[in-house]
């Protein structure tokens, strides 16, 4: 290869180098702000701020859904297989929202605990079945749940 | 000469010439894969068990983004072949590649945004997966940006190369960052390295979705270098012989008649 094209592209891989570097340093800096919510766990642990809009991220606890008779108002405990947090929500759900799949609610954490919702959306997994498989494969118990691995017995 | 085929590449007007008779058979097979997968996934394919229908606009999301992202890379990779070797065809591949980059990440945005309403329950949310492909579509109008920002071509090529060699850094972070962080986009079904997370019966017909879909960016990518090649090379004397043809004689129309009929 020429000279001056072996510098041009020793130069080139200098760029796609350092700016990697750079951008690599950055999201290490930033690790933990580039989270789109918080686990269940940190907030119960007090790392969340009270009363400032955050989003909590988790699995629906099976069983922890309330819904009030004569109001919109939806309560349910929202795990990450470590901790339980409290939600409560006054709006309409997601169509996807169920017990034992999960979702990230936008909202505050009130004095007490209980995390005061603004918006519930539905996490949906990366699974694809059709449905008759799908009820075969649950008879099997060969399925993975959309909260896999988390221990509701907790 | 090693390297002999390797400056033919680099000319433009024998790009041209060798290009052309590929268009049918690449349209002819684009078009058929698209249809096939087309059919196939939106009216022969089960639908989800949890999702219904609506898991269907896969079948457009994830091909534009597959080819949004690897678009980048041949975007890149053109920009630095014009960097280093001054070849001309390279920028002219690498202004294509922005152009139709540009296209496609909109369009997986979009299709994203369509998808997330019924499913997530929200149009956007600014996380990892979703913020950084936003990214990657400022990246590709920057590209585009910087190619008409100069009065001289080598600047605005020199230019939009080296963008597009920073931005390359985005792509593994688009690719990885369902896995890094936590984000409301699920992670990746389709996997290299495992067991891919959907039932055959739907990932064949995607898996023709995106074949087909690099079948359609090879098209419109030669395409496009095609006009910008005959906008380039408009003043030399074997464009004007093309793009006059048959009307030979009537002199200076040759701008507006290259324009006009690519655009």
């Amino acid at each position: 290869m020429h000279p001056i094209r072996k510098q041009r592209l020793i130069l080139v891989l200098f760029i796609v180098f350092f700016s990697s570097l750079a951008a690599g340093l950055m999201g290490y800096a930033l690790r933990e702000n580039i989270n789109l919510f918080y686990p269940p766990s940190d907030i119960v642990a007090g790392q969340a701020p009270v009363d400032k809009q955050i989003r909590a991220g988790g699995c629906v606890l099976p069983g922890s859904v309330d819904r009030a008779e004569d109001s919109l108002i939806v309560s349910f405990l929202v795990t990450d297989g470590a901790a339980e947090l409290e939600v409560q929500y006054n709006g309409i759900l997601p169509d996807l929202f169920a017990e034992g799949e999960a979702v990230v609610v936008n909202g505050r954490l009130d004095g007490d605990g209980v995390f005061q919702a603004s918006q519930v959306l539905a996490k949906h997994d990366e699974n694809y079945t059709p449905p008759e498989v799908a009820d075969t494969m649950k008879n099997k118990g060969e399925y993975d749940e959309a909260c896999e691995g988390i221990d509701y017995g907790a | 000469m090693a390297w002999q085929w390797f400056h033919r590449l680099g000319s433009p007007r024998w790009f041209y010439e060798k290009s052309a008779p590929w268009l049918p058979w690449l349209g002819a097979l684009t078009a058929a894969l698209l249809l096939v997968g087309a059919v196939w996934g939106l009216a022969f394919a089960p639908p989800d068990y949890k999702q219904g229908n609506s898991y269907r606009i896969i079948y457009v999301h994830v091909p534009t983004a597959v080819l949004a992202l690897a678009g980048y890379y041949v975007m890149a990779i053109s920009g630095a072949v014009g960097l280093i070797w001054k070849m001309k065809l390279a920028d002219m591949v690498m202004k294509s590649a922005a152009i139709i980059g540009a296209v496609l990440t909109f369009l997986a945005l979009f299709t994203g945004a369509v998808w997330g309403k019924p499913t997530w329950g929200t149009w956007w949310v600014w996380d990892a997966r979703i913020t950084s492909m936003v990214l990657l579509l400022f990246l590709y109008l920057g590209v585009i940006a910087l190619q008409e920002a100069y009065q001289s071509r080598d600047t605005a090529n020199k230019a939009s190369a080296i963008l597009a060699l920073v931005g390359t850094v985005n792509i593994p972070i688009i690719y990885k960052s369902v896995d890094w962080w936590y984000t409301l986009h699920q992670p990746a079904t389709i996997k290299f390295t495992s067991q891919s997370t959907i039932h055959p019966s739907m990932f064949y017909p995607l898996l023709t979705m995106i074949i087909g879909f690099y079948c359609f960016y090879a098209l419109a990518l030669i395409m496009q270098t095609r006009v910008e090649i005959l906008q380039r090379e408009r003043r030399t004397q074997w464009v004007r012989d093309i793009v006059e043809g048959g009307e030979k004689g009537k002199g200076k129309r040759e701008k507006g008649k290259v324009e006009g009929s690519t655009a």
